[in-house]
Order: structure tokens, then sequence, then C-alpha cells
């Protein structure tokens, strides 16, 4: 009895996705659209002023993507919970952890690239200095991968329930903390004109890290959740 | 069979525990409150602080309240990965019961930590290292406990709950260390809270009865959490009916 | 419980001491059986007396809290599992959003595919042919059914759990699944089949399993 190899079978979860994406491709617009809701709301409670908007350019960019990230994740497993794709992975011949590392590289591709693309635009409107912007890129594109992961185990424990909201970013926050902080703090050293380089090693420290464990944390959460 | 082996796999036994609950809690709490009580009169001999005068006395509550506040979450992973990899119920229902008494000794150390800072810095908080991480483990306990009552089958839910635990004592490290070097970011460094003063020697004796005290009062209330838990989750059965219909 | 005739070859699936509870109800168990290659077991009992939850039990979803399962002769570990086992339970897993054929491409993707099937074809065989671009949300209850047997056609798994297979189908989709069933003991396969009775049973060499409601 042959079964798909990792390859084969990761492919297929890949081809799925990007299809079911482009089913919807407008939906692929609403965390991009959320971000730029938080901004707009921060421009507009902070004055507007270019010099007060600059001071917290970076940390407010971080946390209107990590916040649409968190609204995002429900979008995760939900689906394939609701209508029973998520037996037939755990059924399935290749490792359970292995389905989930490729699903939630599909959700990053499909939900935090987008606002990755959209950032230079969102800091513009916050009047970022541009001398930070590659810094804050960097910090995104080493954090957004670590907010996905965790946020998968996250998503994996409350699969089962019914609409979770609240609860889910309860649950995530304390576990997103210290990469807001190196993400947020990296850009905020090389304002002062010190090195960024040691926040974002640690941050791509904590991503080969978790690309390991994540996904297999978030597998045995979801066999546990499906009980 | 080892008669402690068999003493622990008897105390799994629901009824059994119930019994051995009942027994130990008040002790524990008596305990408790005795060594406290001495504990609480010892830590107003000690003479004042030279810096940071008598309101330094604070100390003697706040610290052990934090030591075990991190003790409990470790407690309440282990409880929860013995659970999880030997599926003992008893395990579960212990981890879970741990959950609201560590949470309870975070807010306690969070209220105490406020109070002391409040002469130093003048402002009822500061973004303090050590206050910092407490309030982000308050944020699991909570965590933990929101996800324990939101999921209906009660073995599921002490299973995802504790398998959460298990995480969050895991990234514990990772959080206190980034919230340290976060605070280091800072131009200007604020008074910690121990600032000069180091422990001397009068001040330990107040302070280890203190934290033999309060470890008494977690063993208690931890016996007689579990134990409710247990009963609800038995409640129809014919034991706790017998139990129920004694006067 | 009598095994069949040519028993000197392991049984494909055998359980000893089977049971499981929830929230320390008994639901089933503990049961004793074998299913040897080449035969189907029927699984009867009336509502809520556990056949779905033995079925999942079986394929590894749900964990027993006593008893073994041994596959070919060996313990059955998930990946053994994964690859013995074809099954078929309520959720017709299909993604609304996509094809007919893309979601049966996806799972063969998923779970493999037998050599010398192709998807185009097993959907003909079941009686599908002209909607392969039918989005799985536009399809009736009976031809998402049709779809998932169509899957189970081409997968390359042995042994077949099929928790009401009859339901929702007509009496061409009730002979359909007979035939799938026949033509796969045929072929050496095994199938161990719930249903609460209603539909006929699969005229093949049968057995009998029936599960009483745990009071």
């Amino acid at each position: 009895m042959s079964g798909p190899s990792l390859l084969q079978a990761g492919k297929a979860l890949m081809v799925r996705d990007l299809r079911l994406l482009w089913r919807r491709r407008g939906d692929a617009f609403q965390p991009a659209l959320f971000a730029l809701l938080v901004v707009v709301l921060f421009a507009l409670a902070l004055g507007g002023e270019p010099q007060a908007l600059a001071k917290v350019a970076s940390a407010v960019m971080w946390v209107a993507i990590l916040l649409a990230g968190l609204l995002s994740l429900d979008t995760l497993f939900r689906g394939d919970a609701e209508d029973g794709s998520l037996e037939q992975w755990i059924l399935a011949p290749v490792p359970l952890a292995w389905l989930v590392a490729v699903r939630v590289l599909g959700h990053w591709l499909t939900t935090a690239l987008p606002l990755i693309l959209a950032t230079p635009l969102l800091a513009e409107l916050l009047h970022l200095p541009h001398d930070q912007l590659p810094v804050l890129l960097a910090s995104l594109a080493l954090g957004t991968p670590l907010l996905s992961l965790l946020g998968a185990v996250v998503a994996a424990l409350t699969v089962g329930m019914r609409r979770s909201g609240i609860l889910v970013a309860l649950l995530a926050l304390p576990l997103y903390v210290p990469v807001l902080i190196f993400g947020a703090g990296s850009v905020a050293r090389s304002a002062e004109g010190l090195d960024a380089v040691g926040a974002l090693l640690y941050l791509g420290a904590g991503l080969v890290l978790t690309l390991v464990l994540a996904p297999l944390a978030a597998a045995a959460a979801i066999r546990i959740a499906l009980h | 069979m080892n008669p402690v082996l068999l003493w622990f796999h008897q105390l799994g036994s629901p009824p059994v525990f119930d019994r051995f609950a009942a027994r130990w809690a008040p002790w524990c709490h008596g305990i408790a409150l005795a060594v406290m009580a001495v504990g609480l009169w010892q830590a107003f001999q000690v003479p004042a602080d030279y810096q940071q005068g008598d309101s330094f006395r604070i100390f003697y509550i706040h610290v052990p309240s934090a030591m075990l506040s991190l003790s409990i979450f470790a407690v309440m992973a282990a409880y929860s990965a013995i659970a999880l990899i030997w599926r003992i119920k008893l395990c579960e229902i212990l981890a879970m019961a741990c959950a609201p008494i560590g949470a309870a000794f975070t807010v306690i150390t969070l209220v105490t930590g406020s109070i002391w800072g409040k002469p130093m810095w003048g402002t009822w908080w500061d973004w303090d290292p050590r206050l910092t991480t407490e309030l982000i483990l308050l944020f699991l306990y909570l965590g933990v406990i929101g996800l324990y009552n939101a999921i209906d089958d009660r073995r599921t839910a002490a299973r995802a709950a504790g398998f959460l635990a298990i995480v969050g004592v895991a990234l514990l490290p990772v959080i206190k260390y980034s919230v340290v070097w976060w605070n280091s970011l800072h131009q200007g460094q604020t008074i910690s809270l121990f600032g000069e003063s180091k422990m001397d020697a009068s001040m330990a004796l107040p302070f280890w009865l203190m934290f033999v005290g309060v470890q008494f009062w977690f063993a208690g209330s931890l016996l007689v959490r579990a134990r409710a838990d247990n009963l609800r989750r038995e409640a129809g059965k014919d034991w706790v009916a017998r139990l129920v219909a004694q006067p | 419980m009598s095994l069949p005739p040519e028993s000197s070859q392991l049984p494909l699936l055998s359980a000893r001491g089977l049971a499981f509870t929830r929230n320390d109800e008994p639901v089933f168990g503990p049961l004793d059986f074998v299913v040897a290659a080449g035969e189907a077991l029927l699984v009867q009992g009336g509502n809520g007396a556990g056949k779905t939850t033995l079925l999942r039990v079986l394929a590894g979803l749900l964990r027993a809290d006593a008893g073994e399962v041994e596959i070919d002769g060996r313990k059955a570990r998930p990946d053994l599992r994964a690859r013995a086992i074809a099954y078929l339970g309520h959720l017709p897993a299909l993604k609304a959003d996509l094809g007919a054929l893309e979601n049966l491409e996806f799972l063969c993707g998923l779970h493999g595919r037998r050599a010398r099937q192709l998807p185009g074809d097993a959907m003909g065989m079941v009686g599908l042919s002209g909607h392969e671009d039918t989005l799985a949300r536009q399809l009736s209850a009976g031809q998402k059914k049709r779809l998932s047997l169509a899957r189970l056609w081409l997968s390359p798994a042995p042994l077949w759990l099929l928790d009401e297979p009859y339901a929702n189908l007509d009496l061409d989709g009730i002979n359909l699944v007979n035939r799938m069933i026949s033509a796969h003991l045929r072929e050496g396969g095994a199938a161990l089949v719930t249903t609460h009775g209603a539909y006929a049973a699969p005229p093949v060499q049968t057995r009998m399993l029936v599960l009483e409601r745990q009071v």
C-alpha cells in the first residue's frame, strides 16, 4: 500500500488553498483593509500632526498588522473543521503536522503577505521616517510568519468550539508579546540610531524554532480539540 | 506493588480522593494561617528599611506571592502533562484547580507591587519588567481558565486548557526575556523594586515563614477546589448520593 | 464469532476487547471481532448504539478506552491505519467553493490514488459525468454522496469503513454502493458497513455485528 509523498500531499493542499483563495479573491483584501482602518483611527485620535504620528508610526503599524492577523486566524481551520476536511487530514497517510505547516504557509501567503505589501502605503499615511521602512519590513517579514505559526496553535485548540472571537485573542496575545516586542523594538532601536540586527536575529531564531515546533503543537491540539 | 505507588493509584479513585481532600484541606489552611500570622508579626519586628522605610514591609507579601504565582503555573503545566500522557482524570482536575489560585496570587502580586511602588515611582503603575511579566502571566492564567470554561465536554476542556498551560510554561522564559530586553530599551532606568536592598539575615526569617505559609495555603485551596470539581463531575454516581445523604 | 473458511491468512482487521466511554458512560464494548479480506462486516444497531463511534475509533479519530486493534496482524499504529483504511463518514469533506473534480483531485493528492484509476473516470462510474466543474455548493446531498463514493473508489486502501453509506441515495445509488462493495471485495478488500437496518445488506459474503444500546 503506497501513499502520497510529503511533497505530493503538500502540493495538493497548496493548490487547493490557492484555488479557494481565487474563488473568493475579494476576501484577500480584508486584512489589509482592517489594518488601514486601524491606522486611520490612530491618526484621527492623535490629531493627524506629522511629528506626533512619526514618533509612533512603527509601533502603530505593528499593532495594526498584529490585530489584522489575529482576526484572520478564524479562517485558518474553521472552514475545514466544519465540512469534515480536518478529519480527512487526520486520516491521511502524511503527518498532520506537515499538512498544518503547509496550511499555515498558504494562510500566511494569503493574509499576511498582502499586509506586508501594503505596509509602505500605510507607513506613508503615518509619516514613518523613510529610513525606518526597511527595518520595519524586515521585522514584519520575520514576525508575521511567527504570528501565523503561534496563532495556528491557538486556532487549533479552539477549532471545535462555536464562534470564539475574543477568547482566541485573549489566548493568543500573551504568546504574541515576544514577537511584538522584538518586532516593534527592532524598529525603535534603529530609530535611535542603534543596531537593529540583534532584535531581528532573535526574531529569526524564534522563527526557525517555531517552524519546527508549532506545526507539531498545532497537530496535537487539533487531535485534542476534535476528540 | 510499592506501597507509595499503590497509594497514588488508589488516590485516583474519586471517592478516595474526596475523603483525602476533605481530611487534609482544613489542616493545610490552618497551618498556613498560623505560619503566616507568625511571619507577618516577625515582618513588623524587623527594622525598617533605610531607604524605603516601612513601605518595604509589603515585600513579605509581594515576593512570596510572586514566586508562588510562577510555581503554580509550572505545577499546573506538570499536572496537565501527566493528564495528557497517561490520561489520569484526577490530574486533569488538579491542573484546572490550580488555575484560579494561581491567577489570584498573580493579582495579589500585581496589587502589592503597585502599592509598594507608589512611594518610589509616584504613580500607581510602572512598566517594571517584573510587574509587566506578572501582568502577562495573569493573561495566560485567564486564558487557561477561559478555555476550560468555554468547551462543553469537561475532559476535552481540561485537556485543551492543559495543553495551553504547557505551551504557556514553555514560552514564559521567552516572554520574561523579551520584556527585560524591552525594558532595557528605555533611556533612563526607573528605580527597580529591589533597588539597593539585599536580603539581610534579619529579613530571612519572616520571608521564609511567609513563603512556607503561602505554599500551605495553596495546597489547602487546591484540595478544596479539586474536591469540588471532583464532586461536580461525579454528580450522578452512587457514592456522591450517599455522601450527600449523610447528616 | 465464526471465522470465514479461508482463515489461513491473517485477518485484515481484528479487534479485541474494544471499549469506549464518554463522560464515564459506556458507549460500546468490550467488542471482539475480525474482518478478513474479501468479506464485509455489517454493523447493525439502533440510533445511539455506538455504530458511528465504533467506526471512528477504528479509523483512528478517537482513542479507545480499552482493547486493541490489529491490522494485518500488526498493532494499528497511526501511519499503518492511515494507509490501510478509507473512511466514509457523515460529513462529505468537500469544499463548497471548489468544483467536483477539483475536490476529487485534492482528496486523491491527500490520500493517494489507486494505480490505473483516474478521477474523471471515477466520476463517470458514480454517475456524475458532466458535473466535473459544478461547484460542490451546487450539488445535491445525493450527488455529494456519489462524489464521496468516487473518492472511495479511487482510494488505494484495502479496508473500507462506511458509516451509513446508503444515506441520501436513491435506489440507483444504493445499487451503486452494493456494486462497489462487491467489486472491492472481489479484489481482496474488506468493508465494515454501518446501517440501522433500513436498507438491504450488500449481496456479498457478509457477517453481522449487532450493537446493543448501553443503558
